[in-house]
């Protein structure tokens, strides 16, 4: 295993493009945005399914086609209608966030105790207070695990930007490979695979400070 | 007070839940709804708070037409209790009681200080206060869940099945203190309950459902054990409601006779056991002039001798009632009331 790519200073030196600091930034602007995009418009659907039952086919369906869709292929399909740029790498990223947001979303509104929400309703809570007072608090933890899989999916998936010519991580891996330069792909292996771990346990943090400990039973 | 005018409920698909339903809950007092499985019962408690809306007929409130008000606020002047009491498990138990206090527009802190004393006055001490519902046994939950429901000081009660999830024992305790706490606050409360024993315990006035939602009778407890309607009535009250009944007679007027040497006492005069062939054989209890003649009845049943014996408040001995001199109490009391 060669390392010396990853250990070069030189890459280090956030001013350049290229550098690890740079490459890390676009990549995670582009996680983020998916994250966004994707959360915006697969939780209130999944709320929705979830709290009404209606079109509960959408959200079981949506997790096995979500899985089965092949982001790259997709990405190049959308290259081809909207040309290169900034947007067929969102939606080709935003798609694969969409299935485990809006399958959890749904899924944490089914699994309510539908005897604390009579309760709430009963005691004279307006329906927006009953889905963000009590409904939401107690499905987060199922929410939050989907939202923690779509960051994961995605934090390796955005790699497939540098396929069309964006940065982000992946252009380690696709310049290296052009170049034979089996050290940068190493090199942009290792730097994902880091930051998936890292995320993930900074998720895990997160989800540990806004659930309660009621919900968690972490007393 | 509490009226339904006429009230029907259909649901979609024609089954009938409540079927021409009029009668009237009193002011200050607890309305025990009662009947089997499908009798409409918790559909009828369920209008006064809009949960569910009645096909035609009205329910009111003091005169007003729950119908034409505003759902939330409407609720936010009614305390709710539910079955297994609904705790949101997300807060803890201070900020569930101060929940509706919070939704009528009250600081954080005035609803904490308010919920506080909530918690007392259901006989959860402070520590309980931080909380959250899984920490809490099931009848520990079910006080929380009335706490809450009286937070905002609400003068109409709805209670459904609140004691039904907790065992026997937890349920006797929290019986005591319903019945102290009503004695206390005189809430108009409708409680919707399968158990026909906890109707008559709890009830002022006791409402028995049929099935098909229609009103088999109503009225005080004594009134339904001593003169049942008809058949589905008796039935549903027990074929042991003469015993029963006698729940609701005090064993203030039972005449007592004197105590006799076979009855061992320590030195403040409280009642020990019974001398019986040269051993000392155990009491089995004793009752005050303020338990009921079902007690009484009991305590001459188990006793060793066939003796119930009375103690005054510091415990000491001062009468004791033989078997016949029940029956003859029991004999003169039909005499006076036929």
């Amino acid at each position: 295993m060669n390392l010396s790519y990853l250990f070069d200073a030189a890459h280090w030196d956030p001013s350049a493009t290229g550098s690890f600091p740079d490459l890390l930034l676009a990549h995670l602007g582009y996680v983020a945005l998916a994250l966004l995009i994707g959360t915006v418009i697969a939780l209130p659907v999944g709320l929705y399914i979830g709290h009404t039952g209606r079109g509960s086919f959408i959200a079981i369906n949506a997790g096995n086609a979500g899985r089965s869709l092949p982001t790259l292929g997709l990405l190049m399909l959308m290259v081809t209608l909207l040309g290169l740029g900034l947007l067929p790498v969102l939606i080709a990223l935003t798609v694969l966030v969409i299935p485990p947001i809006l399958t959890s979303a749904y899924a944490g509104m089914r699994t309510l105790d539908s005897q604390v929400v009579d309760a709430a309703k009963g005691m004279g809570m307006r329906p927006w207070q009953v889905l963000t007072r009590v409904e939401l608090p107690m499905a987060l933890p199922v929410l939050f695990s989907g939202f923690r899989s779509a960051a994961l999916q995605v934090v390796a998936t955005a790699t497939v930007a540098a396929a069309v010519g964006l940065s982000g991580l992946g252009r380690l891996m696709i310049d290296g490979l052009a170049v034979n330069d089996y050290s940068r792909v190493l090199a942009g292996a290792i730097v994902v695979a880091l930051l998936a771990v890292l995320l993930d346990l900074l998720l895990a943090q997160v989800q540990r400070w806004i659930v309660s400990p009621g919900v968690s039973k972490r007393f | 007070m509490i009226t339904f005018d006429d009230v029907v409920k259909v649901y979609p698909g024609g089954s009938t839940a409540v079927d021409h339903l009029s009668l009237e809950l009193p002011t200050g007092k607890t309305t025990v709804f009662v009947g089997p499985s499908g009798c409409g019962k918790t559909t009828s408690l369920r209008m006064i708070n809009r949960m569910v809306h009645p096909t035609s007929g009205r329910v009111l409130i003091d005169g007003q037409d729950v119908a034409g008000q505003d759902e939330a606020l409407l609720r936010r002047g009614i305390g709710y209790v539910i079955q297994h009491a609904g705790l949101f498990p997300h807060r803890t138990v201070l900020d569930n009681v101060a929940t509706v206090p919070m939704l009528t527009g009250k600081t954080r802190r005035e609803a904490r200080t308010a919920a506080l004393g909530l918690l007392e006055r259901v006989g959860l001490s402070e520590e309980f206060a931080k909380r959250y519902p899984a920490q809490l046994s099931g009848g520990q939950q079910q006080r929380v869940g009335v706490a809450r429901a009286l937070a905002a000081d609400p003068p109409v009660m709805l209670m459904d099945e609140p004691f039904s999830a907790v065992d026997p024992v937890v349920r006797e305790g929290l019986h005591k203190e319903f019945l102290r706490l009503q004695e206390d606050l005189g809430k108009t409360i409708a409680m919707v309950t399968h158990d026909i024993d906890e109707a008559i315990k709890l009830g002022d006035v006791v409402a028995i459902f049929r099935q098909g939602g229609v009103l088999a009778q109503m009225g005080t407890p004594q009134e339904l054990l001593d003169h049942p309607a008809d058949d589905f009535v008796a039935e549903f009250v027990g074929r042991d409601r003469g015993f029963r009944g006698l729940s609701f007679d005090s064993a203030a007027d039972l005449p007592v006779r004197e105590l006799t040497p076979d009855l061992v006492l320590d030195d403040k005069g409280r009642p020990e056991g019974w001398r019986v062939d040269g051993g000392i054989k155990a009491l089995g209890g004793t009752f005050t002039t303020a338990d009921s003649l079902r007690q009484v009845t009991d305590l001459a049943i188990i006793s060793p001798v066939g003796i119930a014996v009375r103690v005054d408040e510091s415990g000491a001995a001062d009468g004791l009632v033989r078997h016949h001199d029940l029956a003859d109490h029991l004999a003169a009391r039909r005499g006076r009331s036929a």
